[in-house]
């Protein structure tokens, strides 16, 4: 189905600005709870930021995947048109979780940072979803899917990599209860379960086909 | 800045001067105080059953740290007390309600005193002292404690273990109808931790029923629990029902849930790291944002008065 144009200009100027104001609520949050205007960052701030900015790097990678089968669902064709947006979102919020690491808690310590690095396994992981996260925000500008063509959508399925890397990291740190880890895990099950499932069918449908046509 | 303080100031001049209340705190406290009770008389410590309220009768104890004090709103809102929930945030949130009176304590084992005793009866032959205290939580980070209890010393004394006790047992309460957290199998409940008799008569650990002055908030353990400031938190069993005098080490939670990463002794050790995180350095809560970690101390800085106990033993084998 064909988005009408007047749809399109009214994503374009009215429902994308909101959308984008609306993903840096979290991060606005961070600084006025920070300021104790909104709330509070509550005994242990350093580690408060760096968990709000790293659930929320969890969530909009969630949210950036469920796009596409939503889109599928409901023919929304125009929520495709936010996809962009809620993944350089996820790159933005992860990459926020990392400073907060590298500056307040690890004190830009190189020491530290290359012990935590080569020996924490968990760190390691989601250093490595950050490098991918990274490749992905530098090549999402259209230019460069152009020149990249179809090795473009390849190297972007890296962003189901991504979420894995990112549900790992997540799993790994938690002391005991593994509750929240344990959701983003379904989530990310449910979406990439409707992916393959909608594969198999096609691949089912295509192959019926073909090969047994109907009789008359 | 750093306030520096002498360490036999009165607890009560530091309750008055440092004691930071939120005004929820300060309105239920204020309407406490014209109802606190006293229930037991001047032979025995006398710990009033309401929450928050003045603690009479502490005296200065040994041992005491002159470093910043945390903050009473962070003590209060930060804690790990999985029978409450696994977030630093539920305990504040989810005990409020809970109920620290009626009370008892059975003690058992190998001792010549035991039995079921009421909380009162229980802490009724000792004095209350306050003992400011680093507590280090195996998570990495740490605060400055003024807690208000008894020495488990005397405690283990006054029950006259026998030669057969080698080792003392704890366990917290285990009731799903007031503790959200127990109902979700995250720990093997009660919640159960335990020293060697040499550690819980070494005159450092303490039963705390106090913080600041006053009664020990829920969140936080009460009415009485567990205090072994060269150890990780963990060991600070909150909610005590149970002691035990027994022949054998007593299995203990952590190190039930993850043998790996949490041994039964838990000294505080820089030299010898968490499977997944390192154990060299510490955030002080409090402190800021910009204020960096400090060095974690062996023992906790607590080695002149407990290193002998471990002088035989592999610390790295033995975490």
């Amino acid at each position: 189905m064909i988005a009408s144009l007047d749809t399109l200009i009214q994503v374009r100027r009215i429902w994308k600005p909101i959308v984008f104001l609306l993903c840096l609520v979290p991060a606005t949050l961070v600084v006025t709870d920070g300021f104790e205007i909104t709330g509070r960052l509550g005994a242990n701030p350093i580690e408060e930021i760096q968990d709000r900015f790293g659930i929320w790097a969890l969530r909009f990678i969630m949210i950036t995947l469920a796009i596409t089968p939503l889109r599928r669902i409901t023919q929304w064709n125009w929520l495709g048109r936010f996809r962009r947006m809620l993944g350089l979102f996820t790159f933005f919020y992860a990459l926020m979780h990392f400073l907060t690491w590298f500056i307040l808690d690890s004190e830009m310590l190189i020491s530290a940072i290359l012990e935590d690095l080569t020996e924490r396994p968990f760190i390691m992981i989601g250093f490595a979803a950050l490098v991918l996260l990274t490749a992905l925000a530098v090549t999402s500008t259209d230019k460069m899917r152009r020149r990249l063509g179809r090795r473009w959508q390849r190297l972007h399925y890296a962003a189901y990599v991504i979420a894995f890397l990112g549900v790992s990291h997540y799993w790994w740190q938690v002391k005991k209860d593994v509750t929240e880890p344990l959701n983003y895990a379904a989530i990310l099950a449910v979406l990439l379960g409707a992916r393959l499932f909608w594969r198999w069918t096609r691949k089912r449908k295509t192959a019926k086909d073909f090969s047994a046509p109907k009789q008359s | 800045m750093l306030i520096k303080k002498p360490a036999d100031i009165p607890p009560s001049e530091i309750t008055s001067e440092t004691n930071f209340l939120n005004r929820r705190d300060f309105l239920r406290s204020g309407a406490l105080a014209g109802g606190a009770l006293v229930t037991t008389t001047a032979a025995g410590a006398l710990v009033p059953d309401q929450r928050g309220a003045q603690l009479p009768g502490v005296t200065p104890g040994p041992f005491s740290t002159s470093e910043t004090q945390t903050s009473y709103e962070d003590i209060t809102t930060y804690n790990n007390y999985y029978e409450f929930g696994t977030n630093k945030a539920d305990p504040f949130a989810n005990a409020q309600d809970f109920k620290p009176r009626p009370w008892t304590i059975s003690v058992e084992g190998h001792a010549d005193k035991t039995g079921t005793f009421d909380f009162e009866d229980f802490i009724k032959p000792f004095d209350l002292e306050e003992r400011i205290y680093r507590m280090r939580c195996v998570e990495a980070w740490s605060m400055v404690i003024p807690w208000v209890g008894i020495p488990l010393a005397d405690v283990v004394k006054y029950f006259a273990p026998t030669s057969k006790a080698r080792f003392v047992a704890f366990e917290t309460l285990n009731d799903p109808e007031q503790m959200p957290g127990v109902r979700r199998p995250n720990l093997d409940w009660p919640y159960r931790e335990g020293l060697t008799i040499a550690e819980a008569t070494n005159p450092l650990p303490l039963l705390a029923v106090g913080i600041y002055g006053r009664a020990i908030p829920n969140q936080n353990g009460a009415p009485i629990r567990l205090v072994v400031p060269w150890k990780y938190g963990f060991k600070g069993i909150k909610g005590i029902v149970k002691i035990s005098f027994t022949s054998t080490r007593p299995q203990t939670s952590w190190n039930m849930a993850a043998p790996r990463e949490y041994g039964f002794y838990a000294n505080v050790n820089p030299q010898v790291d968490h499977p997944r995180w390192s154990q060299a350095r510490e955030r002080r809560i409090g402190s800021g944002l910009f204020a960096g970690k400090q060095e974690t101390l062996m023992f906790n800085g607590y080695g002149e008065h407990v290193a002998h106990l471990y002088k035989d033993l592999n610390l790295r084998r033995n975490f």
